[in-house]
């Protein structure tokens, strides 16, 4: 929870709140993945990590 | 605000700092102690290392800077993702679980991290902007009280290129060119297509573009790069996959230049590649020269500090005197991401300290000597525990006189003393050495000690004084970061017939008296050593200047390929044991291959991954 408040306190401090409902959207896609796969390993890509 | 631990980790070569009133008191990677080339791990090891040595408890820190800033990087791949929907399925698939499981709770992973190490209250966790980070590691150290700031990498949260100003404590940003359009990313696009890898490879690159032409030079400018008036630039991104996919390029690069990304396990390095690394080498130097002088113009400061991946391109950077107005260089040695743990404790202990900036004449990074040291007792402990048969030689001025006679009988020798270096480079504290006097000493070191590819070369450690005499260069180039030609008077010109096809054969060339420095186009990469921060090594050079005639050596680092530089005695034991090096010297311990028990001979190449 408290990422979340971090996030919006982010967000609206550089006028980006509108990507709120995405980000919230992609947490929530996110967790799902998570929960379907098990473990997690990153794949080493430059620009991602 | 005194004491400050600088973090940097989870994406590669992980490292912490500690400083101490604005002063760098140790720096270390991780990777030496892990063993683990480009260790991304949290920097446990450094840390305990950290308060081993300075008698420290974490909470004893008045604050812990972490070196970038987890949100803003999130929020980046989040907008890179709307931007291209559907588009970059596969690439969100395999970063957002990461992201949504560990990397989003940033702080509460270091805490926790920490928590394992020592008691610790996160209120003392702080983040610093990556390329904040980066400038600050190289400004604040700089022997500069002002000067123009460049920061060139892959990506940090959004930039990928930023322009600065540095004026006492304070350090300002001018300008930044932002993800996707990426200098870094473009030379990493180069990496991967001919074969080497990504975010390590870069320097091998570099190291073969000498070999070829520019010929594709017009072709890059043509379609996949645009650069403006200002300076700024930007990537035609449909060449490239790294914005969406799973690697920096995609078949559009691949067709564009009529071949296949080269697959180095099989495919040997042809015309075809050193062509295109000659092209992309040149074209990077063309807007690195082309950014900075609109930095000079911006600031008409005579001074430049330079840090991020790209600055560790010593070609380009030997040439920025030559192409700008910048009377003045300095750049920040452990330029990677490893640095950043130095710049993040720095940019954070200016932020909030009332302390004015102590301005080094020389520089403050110490000679980049800021890791750890053994005593002669605990080197002799540990050889006695290995099984090592050594002769003690009485003082360190015996030790290189008897060292310089050996590197002049043509011997190879793996050579540790003092604090480690931190940064990428050997700077004659884990160093192999050797005569470069020696017409087959290059392909010996690749192929039989270093066990890499034969075409790269190898940099010249030389006494700071004499360095105008063999070479194209005046002043100082501390921590190997400048390239400069060899002077005209000690070359040779004795050409091999060589086909196309084995362009790599022309290595083997006779180019000059010092052949096993003087790379394919009769440059070097400079190191050169000053007395002032490593007396031992200068010694050594004067002593094999009095044999020789050359106050110059071959100076490798103490390792080889995939492996991360020696840290302790045992380290540079096993190393030792494992390739065909002829002697070690320990402190003034001394130990010769061919007396040690074969028992102890290891299958040394095969514990480490190519790099």
């Amino acid at each position: 929870m408290r990422v979340i408040i971090d996030l919006i306190k982010y967000l609206s401090m550089n006028k980006k709140l509108w990507l709120l409902p995405a980000i919230l959207t992609i947490i929530i896609l996110g967790g799902l993945i998570v929960l379907s796969q098990g473990s997690v390993v990153a794949p080493f890509l430059y620009t991602l990590f | 605000m005194s004491k400050i631990l600088g973090i940097s980790c989870f994406f590669h070569d992980s490292a912490a700092a500690y400083i101490q009133e604005g002063k760098i008191v140790n720096a270390f990677q991780e990777e030496r102690f892990s063993r683990i080339k480009h260790d991304d791990a949290f920097p446990k090891f450094s840390i305990l290392k950290i308060l081993e040595i300075n008698k420290l408890k974490l909470n004893d820190f008045d604050a812990i800077v972490f070196y970038e800033k987890p949100f803003q990087k999130f929020v980046r791949l989040i907008e890179t993702y709307v931007k291209n929907a559907p588009k970059g399925f596969t690439s969100f698939k395999a970063a957002i679980p990461i992201w949504v499981k560990e990397k989003l709770y940033m702080k509460k992973m270091i805490y926790q991290n920490l928590s394992k190490i020592d008691k610790i209250i996160d209120k003392k966790i702080f983040f610093s902007e990556h390329h904040l980070s980066h400038a600050a590691s190289s400004f604040y150290p700089s022997p500069f009280t002002k000067a123009a700031v460049l920061v060139v990498d892959g990506v940090g949260e959004w930039a990928t290129t930023s322009l600065w100003l540095g004026e006492n404590k304070k350090i300002r940003k001018l300008k930044q060119i932002n993800f996707p359009d990426s200098l870094g990313l473009l030379y990493s696009s180069f990496t991967q297509y001919l074969g080497f890898k990504v975010n390590s490879g870069e320097y091998k690159l570099m190291g073969l573009a000498p070999y070829g032409k520019p010929i594709y030079k017009n072709l890059i400018y043509k379609k996949l790069i645009k650069i403006y008036d200002d300076s700024s630039y930007s990537l035609n991104i449909k060449y490239f996959d790294f914005e969406t996919g799973l690697s920096m390029i995609n078949n559009k690069f691949q067709n564009l230049f009529g071949q296949a990304t080269r697959k180095s396990d099989t495919e040997k390095l042809n015309k075809f590649h050193a062509d295109v690394a000659a092209s992309i080498q040149q074209v990077t130097e063309e807007i690195y020269f082309k950014i900075l002088n609109k930095l000079y113009e911006d600031t008409k400061c005579n001074n430049l500090c330079i840090s991020g991946g790209v600055a560790l391109n010593c070609v380009a950077n030997g040439k920025i005197k030559q192409k700008t107005k910048f009377k003045n260089i300095w750049i920040q040695p452990a330029s990677g991401d490893a640095g950043c743990s130095i710049g993040a404790a720095l940019a954070f202990y200016y932020k909030y300290s009332a302390n004015s900036r102590k301005v080094v004449p020389s520089d403050s990074m110490q000679g980049s000597y800021l890791g750890n040291e053994y005593s002669e007792k605990e080197i002799k402990n540990i050889l006695n525990k290995v099984g090592a048969v050594y002769e003690e030689i009485d003082g360190i001025d015996n030790t290189v006189k008897k060292i310089s006679k050996l590197l002049a009988q043509g011997n190879s020798i793996g050579w540790f003393q003092g604090k480690m270096e931190f940064g990428p480079r050997a700077l004659g504290n884990r160093s192999i050495l050797a005569d470069p006097r020696n017409p087959y000493m290059q392909k010996k070191l690749n192929l039989k000690i270093k066990f890499r590819e034969s075409f790269r070369p190898f940099a010249p450690s030389i006494l700071e004084e004499q360095v105008s005499n063999y070479f194209d260069y005046e002043g100082q180039s501390s921590y190997m970061l400048m390239v400069a030609r060899v002077r005209k008077e000690l070359l040779i010109n004795k050409k091999l017939k060589i086909k196309d096809t084995d362009i790599i054969d022309q290595i083997n060339n006779i180019r000059s008296k010092i052949p096993a420095i003087t790379h394919i186009d009769y440059s070097a990469r400079l190191h050169t050593v000053s007395k002032k921060t490593n007396l031992i090594y200068y010694k050594l050079l004067e002593e094999f200047f009095k044999i020789t005639g050359f106050p110059i050596l071959i100076n490798t680092s103490f390792n080889i390929r995939g492996e991360p530089i020696v840290e302790s005695p045992h380290d540079a034991f096993n190393c030792f044991m494992g390739t065909n090096l002829d002697y070690l010297v320990c402190g003034n311990y001394l130990l010769k291959k061919s007396n040690q028990k074969n028992e102890i001979n290891i299958d040394y190449k095969n514990k480490f991954k190519l790099d």
